[in-house]
């Protein structure tokens, strides 16, 4: 056997079909928790200008004057963008809570048969809790 | 196989045995379940393809023909017989299309463990997927994630370095007084190695899992597995396990698993894998955590 074929990774993305579902909680859950940290910093990012305003930094905001935390705040809200993006980032969130908790029963060997369709459960669970919240976060901007 | 076949009937069917029904050990059940399954499998549509041909689609390489170096699909139609497997079918086609059709098999009944394919994009034993089970054109490819020697069969070696690196070997050194004397194990902690003593080494578990896809020297799961059986058998003293478990927790081993259940469910011989895995790394835990 002097040569031999190396196949690669051809097989792993393009299969995405084939995935069974404790392959797509786990990409699903790096993608979430990925997301969420990536969340994190964007939110110190805007949090911080309570520095500028503590030093009594201000801006204008629609013809009034208010200081920058809150300009920047009340900028950033009024985005229909944002509001979308923050949908999104409640349903990476719950997405990543319930998973995770899904994934601490499997650390402690429990309903391990059923690892599947708590999975499913985690998903149909996240749908719900996402569309519910629409109202809530898209008040004053699309509805 | 040969197309007098056809008329011997239902060989393959599993043999309906009344004494392994009625007693309600989780093992009878298990039986119940996989007959069950095992009839629905054969029941899919057996009348559609009964007279039909099957139509394969088989992954090609061959290093020492010019030809042949790039990679192919070549597509084979067999006639279609009852309880016919994929291994039938790529026997009958090797034999009667084209005698370079080059694949591993021995026992034809899933206990060797030499025909682990990727077959419609999962790994399973071609020797115990029945043709009526699957979705046609099928597509019997070799195991992904091992280098193709040829054809359908892959360089296993690694995967073998891996089962031996976890000493799968009995390591009691305390043996007990008189000459005759055996080495008992208690019911209850044979019931516990049992699922894990069933492994085939047929690498479809390693094949299917993309950790062990991407970390090469990462044990998984048919290493961690038979380390299973060893660590939880009783027989072996205590300083023993811990040295088992020294060889799991390290970097390439147990706490590489992010439990994406790929191996438990291509395991031809349904060994809980994933469930062992996480229980080594519980013991691991607890080895290290000496509160008490
Ligand atoms: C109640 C809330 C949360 C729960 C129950 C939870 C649970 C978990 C669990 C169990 C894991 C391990 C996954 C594994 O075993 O493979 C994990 C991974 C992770 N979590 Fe969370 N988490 C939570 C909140 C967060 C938050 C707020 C962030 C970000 C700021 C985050 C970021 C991550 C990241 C980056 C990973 C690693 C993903 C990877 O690359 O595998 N999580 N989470
Ligand atoms: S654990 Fe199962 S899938 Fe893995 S090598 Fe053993 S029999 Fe094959
Ligand atoms: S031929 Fe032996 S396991 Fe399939």
């Amino acid at each position: 056997m002097s040569q031999s074929y190396n196949r690669g990774l051809i097989e792993d993305f393009g299969r995405w079909k084939e995935f069974s579902a404790g392959m797509w909680a786990w990409i699903f859950h790096k993608f979430t928790g990925w997301m969420l940290i990536g969340y994190l910093f964007t939110h110190i990012a805007v949090l911080s200008t309570a520095i500028g305003a503590a030093n009594g930094q201000m801006m204008m905001v629609g013809g009034e004057e208010v200081n920058v935390f809150t300009g920047t705040i009340q900028g950033l809200e009024g985005l229909f963008i944002v509001r979308v993006l923050e949908v999104g980032l409640l349903a990476v969130a719950v997405f990543h809570i319930l998973n995770g908790v899904r994934l601490l029963m499997v650390d402690l060997g429990i309903g391990l048969e059923s690892q599947d369709k708590s999975f499913y459960a985690s998903l149909i669970l996240t749908g719900a809790i996402t569309v519910a919240s629409v109202p809530t976060f898209l008040s004053g901007v699309g509805f | 196989m040969s197309t007098q076949q056809q008329e011997q009937p239902d060989t393959q069917e599993a043999p309906a045995d009344p004494e392994m029904k009625g007693a309600e050990s989780p093992q009878q059940e298990r039986l119940e379940k996989k007959e069950q399954g095992l009839a629905e499998a054969e029941s899919v549509d057996e009348s559609d393809v009964e007279g039909e041909s099957v139509h394969l689609k088989v992954f090609r390489y061959d290093p020492e023909v010019s030809g042949k170096q790039e990679p192919r699909f070549d597509e084979f139609h067999v006639p279609f017989e009852k309880g016919m497997t994929v291994l039938d079918a790529l026997i009958f086609a090797r034999d009667e299309f084209d005698s370079s059709l080059t694949f591993r098999h021995s026992c034809r009944q899933a206990i060797c463990g030499s025909d682990a394919f990727f077959i419609n994009g999962s790994q399973r034993l071609g020797c115990k997927t029945q043709i009526s089970a699957l979705q046609q054109p099928i597509r019997v490819e070799p195991l992904p994630h091992q280098e193709v020697v040829k054809d359908l069969v892959v360089d296993m070696d690694h995967f073998y370095d891996q089962m031996h690196a976890v000493e799968p070997y009995f390591q009691q050194e305390d043996l007990p007084e008189g000459e005759l004397e055996e080495q008992r194990q208690d019911r209850e902690n044979r019931e516990k190695v049992k699922m894990s003593t069933r492994c085939i080494w047929c690498g479809a578990c390693m094949s299917s899992c993309n950790i062990a896809a991407g970390d090469n020297q990462y044990l998984g799961p048919a290493a961690i597995n038979k380390a299973y059986k060893f660590a939880m058998d009783e027989r072996e003293d205590e300083e023993i396990k811990e040295h088992r478990l020294r060889i799991l927790e390290q970097e390439h081993g147990v706490w590489r698993c992010q439990t994406q259940f790929s191996c438990t469910e291509v395991c031809p011989k349904d060994i809980p894998l994933t469930e062992h895995i996480q229980e080594l790394k519980r013991e691991a835990v607890k080895k290290n955590l000496k509160f008490w």
